[in-house]
């Protein structure tokens, strides 16, 4: 049973010793990675997923439950305890959604009894976070980007079941964020997210900010940030109703605007 | 000495993990020596002897089937090696073949497959993965995480008893087994006049002795001879 996952602390761009030496990410942890562009957040989810052992360009250390992580979880994707989904990560397979849930909860031995429910559990959480329901004899390729997102969230979550997750920049694809974060709530796991949007960083628990490629401040989310996170909320759904008008190519009058004012 | 023999599709990272292994072998004060057969363009040799200078070599194949070539060659290759005062000679394929497989008994036999070439490839490649010791797998952060294991699953479909070592070419990580894997062969026997002994090719390659081989180019069976084969029918043998 994994409880928590450690990154003891490397160097900087410039080779200088990373000012803070150690975090400790426990179970049920929502955690964002905030900073400009360019600053390491990438690198720093990559140190996680390759259990880096001061063997990358930053020299941080990953340990988990305090120790050196086993072999196997390098060695058998279906052992690893991470599951990565980056802007980049796609499906590339041409199959059906549903003959690819099913073989991949095949791998995951999930109870063949069970696999139908398990894909129907898979759908319906990626269901709840895209505007446009992905149906199960679509294509892989054929969805959106938004669809593809989701999906490969709630297979994470729910067929691979990994107890650790990080999403990289995931809030571009139009995945409704707020939902996302309720959903995962309710699975003890922790779910690292690099981000750049304030709505996600402040319905973190915590938010590890980085600059010139070190991890240079841990702030807790406070009440303060926490009250405020609603008001957030709403001049974000704003701004998304605001694109949708303009998707839908109808005209934008002050009302839609009100609530930014 | 040992033997590494490396095959794999073109463009799935052979090279960006062959460098890793160079640079782990040279780390551990072992000298490396560097092999790269390909049809008409490498220059895989220049790079890894400018970046190591270690000595390398390149062959190629021309109109002979690389995997043959490099059947025809790799007697002379361990010969140059082993004078070279290598411990460690590493072949690179032209991995060209899904019928041919390069690797020799007592040589270790690498298979670089890329995450990205789809759930299938594994399906595909044939002989080149199955009769491979070591299926090593890249652009593992290209795909989701779903697709890693299905691709996953289905090298160990096709090859059961074939290890599976997930790479990062670019950073190196997962590479160090390699370094031991490659420890654990045994040395390159050579006879009394220094030639290899015992080294054989693992499994048959095809038949290819046709007289397209030889150069016709007639379109249709009834065109050649030797081993020929029709649309509905099985490869038969059409001659004297």
């Amino acid at each position: 049973m994994i409880e928590t996952i450690t990154i003891l602390g490397g160097r900087d761009k410039a080779g200088r010793a990373e000012p803070v030496r150690r975090i400790d990410f426990k179970m049920g942890d929502i955690v964002s990675v905030v900073g400009p562009t360019g600053s390491g957040k990438t690198t720093l989810i990559n140190d996680i997923e390759l259990f880096a052992d001061a063997n990358t360009p930053t020299g941080r250390s990953i340990l988990i439950n305090g120790t050196r992580p086993p072999l196997e979880y390098r060695d058998d994707p279906a052992h690893n305890p991470i599951a990565l989904i980056t802007q980049h990560t796609t499906f590339l397979s041409d199959l059906s959604v549903y003959d690819f849930l099913t073989t991949h909860a095949r791998i995951r031995n999930a109870d063949p009894n069970h696999t139908h429910t398990v894909i129907e559990r898979t759908l319906g959480f990626a269901n709840q976070l895209t505007g446009e329901p992905v149906a199960v004899e679509s294509r892989m390729t054929e969805l959106s980007g938004g669809q593809t997102r989701a999906l490969l969230i709630a297979d994470a979550t729910i067929i691979c079941n990994t107890p650790i997750v990080l999403l990289d920049e995931v809030e571009n694809a139009g995945i409704h964020r707020s939902r996302a974060l309720e959903l995962l709530r309710q699975y003890r796991k922790i779910f690292i997210f690099v981000t750049h949007d304030p709505r996600i960083a402040l319905l973190s628990d915590y938010r590890i900010v980085m600059q010139n490629g070190s991890i240079t401040q841990v702030l807790y989310t406070d009440d303060a940030e926490k009250r405020l996170s609603t008001t957030v909320g709403k001049l974000d759904d704003a701004l998304s109703n605001l694109r949708e008008k303009i998707r839908q190519g109808e005209r934008i009058t002050s009302f839609e605007l009100e609530p930014l004012a | 000495m040992k033997l590494v023999i490396c095959a794999g599709p073109a463009t799935t990272g052979k090279t960006a993990v062959l460098r890793h292994v160079i640079r782990k072998l040279l780390n551990a004060g072992q000298k490396a020596a560097f092999l790269k057969i390909d049809v008409q363009f490498a220059e895989e040799d220049e790079l890894l002897a400018r970046e190591f200078g270690i000595p390398t070599r390149k062959v190629y194949s021309g109109e002979l089937c690389p995997d043959h070539c490099n059947v025809m060659v790799l007697g002379d290759a361990l010969e140059w090696a082993d004078h070279s005062g290598s411990d460690v000679l590493l072949v690179e394929t032209a991995g060209l073949c899904l019928r041919c497989s390069p690797y020799v008994n007592g040589g270790l036999g690498i298979i670089v497959l890329e995450a990205t070439s789809g759930m299938n490839l594994p399906l595909k490649v044939g002989p080149m993965l199955s009769l491979a010791d070591v299926a090593v797998v890249t652009k593992i952060d290209r795909v989701s995480q779903a697709e890693r294991e299905v691709f996953r699953a289905r090298i160990q479909d096709v090859a059961p008893s074939v290890r599976i070592r997930e790479v990062n070419a670019l950073y190196g990580i997962g590479i160090d087994p390699l370094i031991g894997y490659i420890a654990s062969m045994p040395d390159v026997q050579f006879d009394i006049n220094h030639h290899p002994a015992g080294m054989l090719l693992r499994g048959n390659p095809p038949v290819g002795t046709c007289t397209i081989c030889v150069g016709k180019k007639e379109i249709g069976w009834q065109s050649h001879f030797g081993v020929v084969r029709a649309l509905e029918n099985q490869t038969f043998y059409r001659g004297e």
